[in-house]
């Protein structure tokens, strides 16, 4: 049946499944079936042919401006040694942070409330609805009234764009909270507060968590904006002043780069909060 | 042998009965204006310690029932008394065991059978919760959290959950009714062997008639909906009931009768008015 040449039938079937659980057809020369069917060889084949692509592109248009990989390449060494690249994304990362973290303890609690109760519901949506389509990039210019050039105005920007997903990703969550779970507090006599600590921010935790990772997406995306125009550090104005003091592509594109980086490493470190979470639920990590 | 409870019962006697359904009638409005009528006039005394059984068809009307004498619902008209004291809503004294499945996915099994007992110390509070646990077959398993458990262990950690509350009366919503047939019959037995420990009064519904009549001591047939009660059996067989008695046969035919027999009424009238 296989080619592996395994006598026993049963384990052969076993083998079979542990090598490729998708069930395809037996497999021939484990290690290179790894190689092939791993979730390394064909992201680097089309990643290598991007960057092909890029650079013959850049060759055949014969443009000055526009770096091939390498400039890239070469441009990104040239921040470390000036140690612009390390402050710079340090100076980012810091104003995310707190941004995102002054959103998360403004908009999960106030959104658990308007989850819960449909007098708040009622109250605030209107208002929170009208204020949600205006992007977070309209309020630059009363940033730098309010805060000047200082970190402050980014800050508040990010908070802008991450409260609002936040607000509303914890308010659905509180209304998917099965009523059983409910009951069974409302049975065995549950005290409010006990009900809100015991019950639903364990019940809400997997989707506010989902809510969170993709709202750090958005205020990742919202700093770089920010910082183009209101201060003077940071990816953002890495950017833009790249290009400003001295038509610099390469390093423009190199600021890209890392953003794009950056931005997926954020998302890995929250799926992996996730999925702790989820192992927690299902494998028994103790908490107590 | 197996009486109405008119009869047999002291429903009159209001200081006997732990729990009395008096006259509680169920109307459910849709937005369209069409009434869905779901209990009409629901009379049950239920004595201290007695296992009762409701049985009746599906959608009959038995949750909605058990929801109302469980005090997470209002009925339309009538009342609940428990120990003589109307019902305003649920209580740690009435624990209930929901039939789409209630354990904290959250918690582990230690912590899911401890959940009613915050205000005990701590050490007793474990004693409690371990004692539940052997009980109800589940030891070497307190830390497990309930996606890593069957169906049957989860309803057994239901199960110690409501016991180690130590409530006067469990209600339990069809709990068996998620089990494949060898988990119920096993969880049956287990369920009655708890019960002669404590003696709690239960009210268990099931739409099984041999799931009944194997527990309960006494069983109350609902007819269609609108439901009203149809007929009381009290079952006074010794446990563990052999399902091949004449009086088990008889007792069997006479409930599937008083279901078929409304059945057939409705269909006489209806043909009596066209
Ligand atoms: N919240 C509600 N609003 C309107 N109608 C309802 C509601 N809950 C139940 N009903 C209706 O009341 C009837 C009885 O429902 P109920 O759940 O009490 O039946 P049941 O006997 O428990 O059924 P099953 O055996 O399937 O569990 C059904 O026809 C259902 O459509
Ligand atoms: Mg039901």
């Amino acid at each position: 049946m296989t080619a592996a040449g395994v006598p026993n039938p049963r384990t052969t079937r076993q083998g079979d499944q542990a090598i490729n659980p998708l069930g395809g057809r037996p497999v021939k020369v484990p290690y290179a079936s790894w190689f092939l069917r791993s979730s390394v060889l064909l992201p680097l084949l089309v990643a290598s042919a991007f960057l092909l692509t890029w650079d013959g592109i850049v060759r055949l248009s014969g443009s000055e401006l526009f770096p091939k990989p390498l400039d890239v390449w070469w441009g990104l060494g040239e921040l470390v040694k000036k140690g612009l690249l390390l402050k710079y994304v340090v100076a980012s990362l810091f104003r995310v942070t707190w941004g995102f973290t002054l959103a998360v303890l403004v908009g999960v609690p106030f959104g658990l409330l308007l989850g819960w109760s449909r007098y708040a519901q009622e109250a605030f949506n209107p208002l929170i609805q009208a204020f949600r389509p205006i992007s977070p990039i309209a309020w630059i210019p009363l940033a730098i009234l309010w805060f000047g050039i200082s970190d402050a105005a980014p800050i508040f920007l990010i908070f802008l764009a991450s409260v609002f997903p936040i607000l509303v990703s914890s308010a659905a969550a509180v209304k998917s909270v099965p009523t059983v779970y409910l009951r069974v507090a409302q049975n065995f006599g549950l005290t409010r507060s006990q009900l809100v600590w015991r019950v639903i921010l364990p019940a809400t935790l997997p989707q506010i968590l989902t809510g969170l990772r993709i709202t750090l997406g958005v205020a990742w995306l919202v700093v770089v904006a920010a910082e183009m125009i209101a201060v003077n550090s940071g990816l953002g104005y890495l950017i833009i002043d790249a290009r400003n003091a001295g038509k610099r592509y390469d390093l423009v594109v190199a600021g890209m780069v890392v953003i794009g980086l950056i931005g997926w490493l954020l998302d890995l470190l929250m799926r992996l909060a996730e999925r702790f979470q989820a192992l927690k639920w299902a494998y028994g990590i103790r908490h107590e | 042998m197996s009486e109405p409870a008119q009869g047999n019962a002291p429903s009159n006697d209001l200081g006997q009965a732990a729990v009395a359904v008096r006259d509680v009638w169920m109307t459910y409005s849709s937005p369209e204006g069409a009434d869905i009528r779901v209990l009409e006039q629901v009379n049950i005394d239920v004595q201290q310690g007695e296992f009762i059984c409701i049985v009746g068809p599906s959608g009959c009307g038995k949750t909605t029932l058990l929801n109302i004498i469980g005090g997470f619902q209002a009925a339309t008209r009538g009342e609940v008394l428990v120990s003589c004291k109307q019902v305003h809503g649920p209580d740690p004294r009435r624990i209930f065991i929901f039939q789409e499945g209630s354990v904290f996915p959250w918690l582990t099994v230690r912590e899911n059978v401890g959940f009613g007992l915050s205000n005990q110390a701590r050490t007793e509070r474990e004693r409690t919760v371990q004692h539940y646990i052997e009980m109800v077959g589940l030891s070497g398993f307190e830390a497990a959290y309930p996606r890593e458990l069957s169906g049957g262990m989860r309803q057994r950690v239901e199960i110690a959950r409501a016991l180690a509350a130590d409530p006067e009366v469990i209600y339990m919503d069809e709990p068996f009714g998620a089990l494949d047939f060898f988990t119920r019959l096993k969880m049956r037995t287990d369920l009655l062997r708890i019960w002669k420990q404590h003696r709690k009064t239960v009210l268990f519904v099931t739409h099984e008639i041999d799931e009944a009549i194997q527990l309960a001591d006494r069983v109350v047939v609902l007819s269609r909906r609108p439901a009203t009660v149809q007929l009381v059996v009290a079952v006074d067989l010794p446990r563990p009931r052999d399902p091949d008695s004449a009086e088990y046969l008889q007792m069997r035919l006479r409930i599937l009768d008083a279901i078929g027999v409304s059945l057939r009424t409705g269909l006489v009238s209806e043909d009596a008015a066209g």
